[in-house]
């Protein structure tokens, strides 16, 4: 298969976004679906420790490295480029196809990007490319989130670039391995990659924009940047045991703000946080099956979600609405994108036969394996509350609840296409992981599907639903209201201005105060000088021959000091 | 668009309209509910954790779980929740009075990508 010549995988998608800009209709859309395909054609058939080397200003710098951990990102990111694109195909809107290609492309550089710096350069160029789908939406409230969005992301590529340097300087190499958190360079880099990995508090970026974006662009979001960041955590800090308390505080916290929340793809936001939680456990642990459930739980979430955000930007597609207090009794006139709806939510809440199951249970069996208990008693009761937000709350109030009296008919046939393609992945992976399983970069030799497993997942969520089901006959369950829940984003959106609003009006106050004054006494000179008045100094007249006499007088006195 | 999801009165009878489906549906739940606890004395769980000794602990756990999920939730709504357009009065406020169409014009937006 070297019919190609060795080409970083990047560049494909470049040059697709070049031809993209170029061309129109049926033509972009044929060379939009080539393009991941041949690539991923291209990378499966590539042999493992592949390097391209280049050299910037005397530094050794790393283009692609392709070892068995950035291979299976560079293979999921392949897929869900195509399955994004299968979905988008009915936008004619050059902007957001365009800069898909680029994030996708930027996506998978990152992921091959074997030196801190190419790692930065594509860093940013994440930034730079995704927030145009969330521009894209064309309205004044996804404009200023877009503008958020790249404020922060851009810190995130300038804390990683500072980073680099100290690393430079502490370690005279550049090469991207194990971080650790010794010395400033590893703090930096962490929180680099800790922004972009939503980290809490530093999180409300992912919740606030990507529910601004357009239906589509939201799909393309949600599978590319939090994962880059999840697999530079795994390169560079896997075992470092903060990260387990991090990632459980992401796994719980945001569970909470996804049952009061009416946004749907908010909703999703925050529950893609709370999956990527389990993730960072899984680094954190950094046991050979902690960390293989960490990047399988990768690849099966960008799936998952992905088919999750695709059903819910059907819904959106087709009704232009998306808050779950307008929205319910969907099922009578879109079947299908409800049953495609259920197939991710079972996913996601790690029913046995779907993905979530296959890889979720390795991060929580790890975690029993290291003694870490309350981790996992933690981690099962965000398990248990995944199902609840996220499995139960999205398809039911969008498709069933009470009827909003929406009729509309079910999104266009590519949109179907996509979401089929990820069902049947979602649950194909389910039923047999031993193929996800292969490409793992560790041997761990796990098997999912043991009789106790079963059960005591089954029991899990089926009481979990059941706690649904009881709340919802006492009416204690909260309905969805149309409201916004205050985040940690409150603290810039809100306090900082307030703040920043308050210093600067008195400064402003204290400014006018003091240019006042300053004028007033000007003014008090002027009318000093110039008043005119018999005795003022510019009142008097003088004489013009009395002029003369002292021009003559200096000119004259000029010349005599001119001769010593 | 508004031919799409006009509010007629449907005079069609789906699924869950039914009372009794629903009621079909619920049984059938409370079955499986059953079963799976019953299970457990024939399937012999291996534990890793004392915890899991309790009787039916997985199912204890989930429902205690997701009951006190809901409930901390909703009590967080009592300090969390503001009016939805909370922010928008900042930070579209001046857009409002410029420009009044662009504030809704997401929707517009969404259907311009569906119709082209």
């Amino acid at each position: 298969m070297m019919w190609m010549p060795e080409l970083p995988p990047f560049v494909p998608f470049f040059i697709g976004a070049l031809f993209a800009l170029l061309t129109r209709g049926p033509l972009r859309a044929v060379i939009l679906l080539a393009i991941p395909l041949l690539g991923g054609l291209q990378l499966w058939f590539l042999p493992e420790g592949t390097q391209l080397h280049y050299s910037l200003v005397g530094l050794d710098l790393t283009l692609f490295r392709a070892d068995k951990l950035s291979l299976l990102f560079g293979y999921i990111f392949h897929i869900a480029a195509f399955i994004t694109i299968v979905y988008s195909l009915h936008v004619r809107d050059t902007l957001q196809q365009v800069t898909g290609m680029l994030y996708a492309g930027s996506a998978i550089g990152a992921v091959f990007a074997g030196d801190l710096l190419s790692l930065f350069f594509f860093w940013e160029l994440l930034a730079i490319s995704s927030v145009f789908l969330i521009l894209a939406r064309r309205s004044e409230r996804a404009y200023q989130a877009g503008m958020r969005y790249l404020l922060i992301q851009i810190l995130s590529g300038v804390l990683l670039l500072a980073g680099s340097v100290f690393y430079f300087r502490e370690h005279g190499t550049l090469a991207f391995e194990f971080i650790g958190l010794e010395g400033v360079a590893g703090w930096l880099i962490l929180i680099a990659f800790g922004i972009k990995c939503a980290f809490p508090m530093l999180h409300t970026w992912l919740t606030d924009a990507y529910p601004e974006a357009t239906p589509t662009g939201t799909v393309f979001l949600s599978a590319f940047t939090t994962k880059v960041a999840v697999y530079a955590l795994a390169r560079g800090y896997p075992g470092t045991e903060l990260l387990v308390y991090i990632g459980v505080t992401m796994a719980c916290f945001p569970i909470f703000y996804a049952v009061i929340e009416n946004d749907l793809r908010r909703v999703l936001a925050y529950s893609m946080i709370n999956q990527i939680g389990f993730m960072v456990v899984g680094i954190g642990i950094g046991s050979a099956l902690a960390l293989n459930g960490a990047v399988s739980h990768a690849f099966n979430d960008i799936l998952f979600k992905g088919l999750l955000f695709m059903s819910m930007g059907a819904v959106l597609h087709m009704t232009g609405k998306i808050n779950g207090s307008e929205l319910g009794g969907l099922y009578k006139t879109m079947p299908k994108t409800t049953i495609l709806c259920i197939v991710g939510a079972a996913s996601i809440s790690a029913f046995p036969l779907f993905s979530g199951f296959v890889s979720k249970s390795m991060v929580m069996s790890a975690a029993l394996e290291e003694g870490y208990d309350w981790v996992w008693l933690a981690l099962l009761f965000s398990a248990a509350g995944v199902f609840h937000h996220a499995g139960i709350k999205i398809p039911y109030f969008a498709f069933f609840a009470h009827d909003s009296g929406i009729r509309t008919c079910e999104p266009p046939n590519n949109m179907l296409i996509a979401m089929s393609l990820s069902a049947l992945l979602c649950i194909a992976i389910g039923i047999y992981p031993w193929a996800l399983y292969a490409i793992l970069p560790y041997d761990a030799g796990y098997n999912p599907y043991d009789a106790t497993h079963v059960l005591t997942q089954t029991q899990l969520l089926f009481f979990s639903a059941a706690a649904f089901v009881w709340l919802n006959l006492r009416g204690y369950y909260p309905p969805e209201l149309p409201s916004v829940n205050l985040d940690a984003d409150w603290l810039y959106r809100r306090l900082a201005k307030r703040v920043i609003g308050t210093a600067f009006a008195q400064l402003w106050r204290i400014d006018s105060a003091v240019r006042g004054w300053f004028v007033s006494r000007v003014n008090k000179l002027l009318a000093f000088i110039a008043h005119h008045e018999p005795n003022g100094i510019l009142s008097k007249s003088y004489l013009s021959g009395s002029m003369v006499l002292w021009a003559t007088l200096m000119l004259s006195s000029y010349l005599i000091f001119s001769f010593f | 668009m508004a031919n799409k999801h006009a509010r007629i009165s449907d005079p069609k009878t789906y699924l869950f309209d039914k009372p009794q489906n629903v009621k079909r549906l619920l049984r059938g739940f409370y079955a499986i509910c059953g079963l799976l606890v019953a299970l457990e004395l024939v399937v012999h769980r291996h534990t890793y954790h004392d915890w899991e000794n309790v009787p039916a602990f997985y199912a204890l756990y989930g429902f205690m779980g997701c009951v006190v999920l809901v409930l901390v939730a909703k009590w967080m709504r009592t300090f969390l929740m503001r009016a939805e357009d909370y922010y928008d009065r900042d930070e579209l406020g001046e857009a409002c009075g410029r420009d009044d169409s662009r504030l809704n014009d997401s929707r517009l937006n969404d259907s311009r990508e569906e119709a082209q």
